[in-house]
């Protein structure tokens, strides 16, 4: 195990190789890693191994709450706290509450569903090592990279390195910490 | 982490061994680039100097846009009266461009939602650009209904809008659809903005990048701060992806929503051309109609001055054309269903109203709205009038004319002549109202300009990830030059 160092940062150049590296990478079974990729490739969460995401529990936690909200909101300010008629129509009724319930939905969806990607990714973490890293310009941009981080139970700096090679990768270049 | 690599077999092998029969796909790069050049093309607008049309056009824009500024200032410290309102029409262009503005937003939205949710792979070029008219739309829509209340702070005060404890114990009454709209509009603009900033996280990232690359730090901190430290994880993006995707789910029935709860404003009272069931689907089309109309009109110069022929290509244009001509060959069955039913419903007074509109005082606008908004898009069945941008240029503009005097005959005919002959009147507006309206381009060309300069226009990580290198499955495709 190497201390001084986050991890490797291997490069590949199309998404075709990334893609195969990845599943090398994780049928060696390391668990800390990753792939930097400039947008989502289709299909490299299988060959990653990367489970279904968990946003969507958030989300309905989110539109349930929204839900309840509009409608105990409005039974609250007609039916409870003030009752007052107006044009002769009931203090509450599910129906003229549901226009405002539905909105509400969606309003706390979208909150619950982009605190929950936030909340999942760590994210804002503006300190990074692969942020610092020289070739995050390019990972960003038109470059394919997998990251094995040093922390993962079998991470051997060679025998990390020789996967790596094996697999294709163009440089492979070592992440201070 | 959540959800950490777990065991060998997570991925069926077979997927590798898939190998699907060739389809053609309509090209959405054109001129073979590589990621790097799309990088390179959308940052370079940001990065590189400011050009001088667009000083000029700012300058313009904010000059048009004072009139709003001074018209809502009058409006203020003198009152709603220097509108032309007046009974019976007490509702006339603010509710008008109230809704000329919201429905111009759909579009947007169509694009980021709906057309996500359908695989519609070349909304990616155009979808930024929409979000941000989306977003830009409402705040112009939001000024009228705000301000046509005369005394404002009421509208701002706790208790009136919005459910808030306030000194009165008055509460909003929730019967009405006046107040669903509050609600409609507010998550509209809400999620449109939540949706677009989902969006922009990947590229801010980029552009963090390149100027820490040249030097800038000031710049690099700015967009890093908004760029959360993405730092294109796949494992992220994996739940990035989930939540894009979701946010676009619900952004589908949130706009078709809003449209309906702006049409149940009409919809939902007994004035005779309101109350008709048909107000909400045939509002939801005439909103995607104009919204597309508004992004034709402005994406053709964006194009044209940025080069972007590679990236909205003439099968975008094409798509878009024949969007304009379905929403817009709805409208038309709308109003012709609208008469139908005037007829068939044999209720004299919602007869009237619809003779009234085509034969009345107003037949001039009515007609105006039959040209632009039912002959106008026609003209777009034809291969040769899509393929021509100046002419789809000036059709978007017949289609934009054209839903605004929609709202106009809706509104005013059916308020000017109502049930009783002895309170029918003739609205026209005043000049405050006239050069109020005039001033809300100015404000959405500033916010469109400002947006144009600082942020990138188009999606870089949506568009790479349709072009054709991107997919794992393509053979050893290499992104490079």
């Amino acid at each position: 195990m190497a201390d001084s160092i986050y991890g490797l940062m291997a490069r590949f150049d199309s998404a075709s190789e990334i893609f195969h590296a990845a599943e090398q990478v994780r049928n060696a079974g390391y668990k800390h890693w990753d792939c930097i990729t400039p947008f989502p490739i289709h299909g490299l969460d299988g060959a990653m191994g990367v489970r279904r995401s968990h946003v969507p529990k958030f989300s309905l936690i989110g539109g349930l709450t929204g839900f309840t909200t509009g409608m105990s909101m409005i039974w609250f300010t007609g039916a409870f706290d003030y009752p007052l008629i107006v044009g002769g129509k009931p203090y509450f009724s599910p129906l003229f509450a549901f226009p405002i319930s539905y909105e509400l939905t969606i309003l706390f969806t979208a909150f619950a569903t982009i605190g929950g990607m936030f909340l999942l990714n760590w994210l804002p973490q503006h300190y990074h090592p692969v942020l610092k890293s020289k070739d995050i310009t390019r990972g960003l941009d038109d470059t394919f990279y997998v990251v094995i981080e040093a922390r993962d139970p079998k991470f051997d700096l060679a025998r990390a390195k020789a996967l790596l090679t094996q697999a294709g990768a163009k440089e492979i270049s070592e992440l201070e910490a | 982490m959540a959800h950490s690599a777990h065991s060998e077999h997570a991925a069926p092998a077979i997927l590798a061994e898939v190998n699907p029969a060739p389809l053609p796909r309509a090209t959405l790069v054109e001129s073979k680039r590589s990621f790097n050049w799309v990088t390179e093309k959308i940052c370079g607008i940001i990065e590189g100097p400011t050009p001088r049309w667009w000083w000029i056009s700012f300058a313009v824009s904010c000059f048009v846009a004072s009139f709003t500024v001074i018209g809502i200032a009058y409006l203020v410290s003198t009152g709603v009266g220097v509108w032309g309102h007046a009974n019976p029409v007490n509702w006339a262009w603010d509710i008008v461009n109230f809704v000329f503005w919201i429905g111009i937003g759909h579009a947007g939205t169509l694009i980021s939602a709906i057309l996500c949710l359908l695989r519609q792979k070349w909304r990616t070029s155009i979808n930024r650009a929409a979000e941000a008219m989306t977003i830009f739309a409402v705040v112009c829509a939001a000024i009228f209904p705000v301000f046509h209340v005369g005394r404002v702070w009421f509208a701002v005060l706790p208790g009136y809008l919005f459910p808030f404890p306030n000194s009165n114990a008055i509460w909003p009454n929730f019967r009405s659809p006046l107040e669903w709209d509050v609600f409609a509009v507010s998550t509209y603009g809400t999620v449109s903005v939540l949706f677009w900033y989902i969006g922009l996280i990947p590229d801010l990232a980029v552009l963090r990048d390149r100027f820490y690359k040249a030097g800038n730090k000031f710049k690099s901190a700015l967009y890093g701060f908004f760029a959360m430290g993405w730092r294109g994880s796949n494992r992220h993006w994996s739940n990035y992806e989930m939540a894009y995707l979701i946010l676009a789910g619900i952004s589908t029935p949130l706009v078709l929503s809003v449209h309906t709860i702006v049409s149940f404003d009409f919809a939902v009272s007994l004035i005779p051309g309101w109350h008709t069931t048909i107000f909400p689907p045939y509002f939801v089309a005439g909103a995607i109609f104009s919204g597309f109309g508004m992004v034709i009109t402005l994406m053709m110069p964006l194009r044209a001055i940025f080069r972007l022929e590679d990236l909205i290509t003439q099968y975008h244009i094409d798509c878009m054309c024949k969007i304009i001509l379905a929403t817009g060959t709805i409208v038309g069955y709308a109003y012709g269903i609208e008469f139908f039913i005037a007829w068939y419903g044999s209720n004299p007074y919602e007869g009237f109203a619809f003779i009234n509109r085509a034969f009345g005082h107003y037949a001039w606008a009515y007609w105006i709205m039959i040209t632009c908004n039912v002959i106008t898009p026609q003209f777009f069945w034809f291969k040769k009038v899509r393929n021509n941008i100046v002419l789809v240029w000036i059709l978007s503009i017949f289609v934009n004319v054209g839903m605004w005097f929609e709202r106009f005959v809706i509104i005013v005919t059916s308020l000017a002549r109502d049930y009783l002959p002895s309170s029918w009147g003739y609205y026209s507006p005043s000049a405050v109202e006239i050069f109020t309206f005039f001033g809300t381009f100015g404000v959405f060309g500033v916010l469109f300009l400002l947006f144009i300069r600082f942020l990138p226009i188009m999606p870089m990580a949506e568009i790479k990830a349709v072009m054709p290198e991107a997919d794992p499955h393509s053979g050893h495709g290499d992104s490079k030059h």
